[in-house]
């Protein structure tokens, strides 16, 4: 096949799975590399290559729209940035000496886990007191609801910090954003609501994966014929699942979604293991 | 401490970083589709090699490549100086946050971005110092 019948293929392959991803809060960019090195036959470390870069516009397109609404907490965003970036670079220099068959297991480990928290039904907080860490750097906030203003405490801080490295280091080992685990970590572990928990995951989401790109454009992972089809597709699949987002009912969706995420870890496992990946 | 003041200029803060995103965006796409119909127009019936991992060449993974191959109006390498936009635009949000924290007088906060922008700018030179 050569570019001119490839290239709308893997448009619409990635214009789905952003579709999907958006309306799911899932993310397109999990199921591109599987979608891409299963059904496509590419090698992983490009198709990691141009699932990072669809990431990246991804969370900047819709971080677009969220700030304006008020719920991302930018200091939370920023101080546990300094855990993912760090994180990403450590995790993308790892991935360049691993060996294409342990990313494609660890790879699906992830997506099995992450299929698994999408059906996990969201936590209400009980409102908590201030804690000491959380105050001294000045993380408690509020976010608008129909009622005003709410204020919130966060707790948890080295706990979540600490997860935050291990997002972003799955982030650069596997070219995702790790958006489900930076949410478990604000969420279940700083009980930060979890309205501000996915907005600002979102935010963080597009600066952790920039922090591996550096790496991965170095390394030759970034192909531009490849990139371009893949980057377009889940930014255009994304937008349009976003606008659509209010209308659909998302339950059978997001069950439908996880159970397409559970099989491409299960084959990204069974190829894995058996090397042929 | 004029709280009313400070949440209008958070709020000036926001709308200017939302936009520098969507401006960020829309440029790095309309880079990318214009350098990617240049290269189907010329490579298009050319077979892609994407099976076995060889490594981009040189002029695609340094940024001085990018720029050097794009002024040569190579499809290419206008796809990838899109890519480089799109990259550059969180860490211009993080750039910006500096600036916006530091109006704040939140010192504490301006020292953190400073971290993060640093890492940022340590993996996009190519994870030397």
């Amino acid at each position: 096949m050569n570019y001119l019948e490839l290239t709308p293929l893997l448009w619409l392959g990635s214009l789905v799975a952003g579709l999907l991803g958006a309306m799911t809060g899932l993310g397109g960019g999990i199921v591109i590399t599987p979608l891409l090195a299963l059904a496509f036959k590419v090698d992983i470390h490009y198709a990691m290559g141009a699932s990072l870069v669809s990431v990246i516009a991804t969370s900047s397109g819709a971080a677009a729209a969220y700030v304006k609404e008020g719920f991302t907490n930018m200091r939370i965003g920023m101080f546990l940035e300094i855990a993912t970036t760090v994180g990403a670079v450590a995790g993308a220099t790892l991935a360049t000496h691993l060996p294409a068959s342990q990313i494609a297991i660890i790879f699906g480990v992830v997506l099995l886990y992450s299929a698994y928290a999408s059906t996990r039904k969201i936590s209400a907080h009980a409102k908590a007191p201030a804690d000491r860490i959380a105050t001294r750097l000045r993380l408690d906030s509020q976010y608008p609801t129909t009622a005003g203003p709410q204020s919130y405490h966060v707790r948890g801080v080295p706990l979540g910090f600490g997860l935050m490295f291990g997002a972003g280091t799955l982030s650069g080992l596997l070219g995702i954003g790790s958006g489900a685990m930076k949410v478990i970590a604000m969420d279940q572990a700083m009980h930060v609501p979890f309205k501000v928990s996915t907005t600002t995951s979102n935010f963080m989401i597009g600066v952790t994966a920039a922090a591996s790109a550096g790496v991965y454009l170095q390394r030759g992972y970034i192909d531009p014929g490849l990139a371009m089809p893949v980057m377009l597709g889940v930014l255009q699949g994304s937008l349009i699942g976003a606008r659509v987002l209010p209308k659909t009912r998302t339950a059978k969706l997001r069950l439908l979604f996880g159970a397409v995420v559970a099989v491409l870890a299960v084959e990204m496992i069974y190829h894995g293991i058996t090397g042929r990946i | 401490m004029d709280d009313s003041a400070n949440r209008w200029s958070e709020q000036r803060i926001e709308t200017i970083v939302a936009n520098l995103l969507r401006a960020g965006v829309v440029l790095a796409a309309s880079v990318v589709a214009f350098g990617g119909i240049l290269f189907l127009i010329r490579h298009g019936r050319e077979i892609p090699h994407y099976g076995t991992f060889t490594g981009e060449p040189e002029q695609f993974r340094s940024i001085r490549g990018i720029f050097g191959g794009a002024a040569s109006l190579q499809g290419r390498n206008i796809i990838q100086l899109g890519l480089l936009v799109l990259i550059a635009t969180p860490v211009a949000r993080v750039a910006f946050s500096v600036v916006a924290f530091a109006l704040g007088r939140d010192r504490m906060y301006v020292c953190f971005t400073l971290v993060v922008l640093a890492v940022l700018i340590f993996s996009l030179a190519g994870g030397r110092v």
